[in-house]
């Protein structure tokens, strides 16, 4: 019962990371990708952890600590990565009513 | 009172030492599943110089209010709404990038946070991370930039708000 429970749930984690995937090859621009990547890829890999967990009992605690890293580590990079973006002048779709607040507060007219 | 004590007689211990090394050596310990004298004797000393060289650093337990009873039961309930967002933000973006027509219409937002504490506002920066179609791009002291997919064609300031509330309202009660 347990070994299906945690077939299943590493079937619907490679699914979210397979969504992933194609949010990166997708999304037009860098800050979307972003998005797409954190993510999908956050919620994949916790439920391949938890699929591991069900299927090995015995690593749990182990598997749970790598949930917690992950948890915490994967949004934070995500937002450096972000912000570095924006910083270096990353492309952005052009749309005609574009919101920029960061670029306005920071005072770039260009 | 007896927190005061501690402190007044060694004021060249900072705050965050004694939560960080305790944290650090519990995931050590918890890493290695045994107490033998081979894994405390790598993990103490480590511990030690991780937690005084990022003395000034975050722990979960910083600002974490234990002596209040609420805080204590917001915090489940915090983590239930957290997963709830995540797996709603993970189904809003399947909806996005399988449809053929890619609805996105992304802008950078802006947006007051009520929390005070560093803890609570990092806690509130990675929850906004993760929640659907908003992504934070920069913390800079109670404003917070966010990135969305689809930016509200009106209201946009009132949109956002409402996104920072879910998670405030848990937040505020834990760290103030």
């Amino acid at each position: 019962m347990l070994s299906i429970l945690g077939g299943l749930l590493l079937v619907a984690g490679a699914a979210f990371l397979v969504l992933a995937g194609l949010g990166l090859v997708r999304m037009p621009d860098v800050l979307n990708r972003i998005q797409a990547g954190t993510k999908a890829t956050t919620l994949g890999t916790l439920l391949t952890l938890g699929g591991f967990a069900c299927l090995r009992p015995d690593w749990a605690l182990k598997l749970l600590l790598i949930a917690l890293f992950i948890l915490l580590t994967n949004p934070l990079s995500s937002q450096v990565l972000a912000h570095a973006a924006h910083r270096a002048g990353a492309r952005q779709t052009p749309l005609a009513n574009r919101v920029d607040r960061l670029a306005e507060d920071r005072g770039d007219a260009s | 009172m007896d927190s005061n004590r501690s402190t007044s007689a060694k004021p060249e211990l900072p705050i965050g030492f004694l939560p960080l090394f305790a944290t650090l050596l519990l995931l050590w310990i918890l890493l290695h599943g045994s107490l033998s004298l081979q894994v405390l004797a790598i993990g103490i000393p480590a511990a030690l110089a991780i937690a005084w060289l990022f003395r000034d650093g975050l722990s979960f337990v910083t600002d974490f209010r234990f002596r209040s009873t609420e805080a204590l039961r917001a915090a489940p309930r915090f983590l239930l709404f957290f997963f709830k967002s995540l797996v709603i933000a993970n189904i809003a973006l399947a909806r996005v990038v399988l449809s053929p027509k890619l609805p996105i219409d992304p802008g950078i937002v802006k947006a007051r946070t009520r929390l005070k504490s560093r803890m609570g506002r990092l806690l509130l920066a990675n929850a906004i991370t993760l929640t659907p179609g908003t992504l934070t791009v920069k913390l800079d002291g109670e404003w917070i930039y966010i990135h969305c997919v689809r930016v509200a064609a009106t209201d946009i300031e009132g949109a956002t708000a409402e996104i920072l509330a879910g998670f405030e309202r848990y937040l505020e009660v834990m760290y103030g």
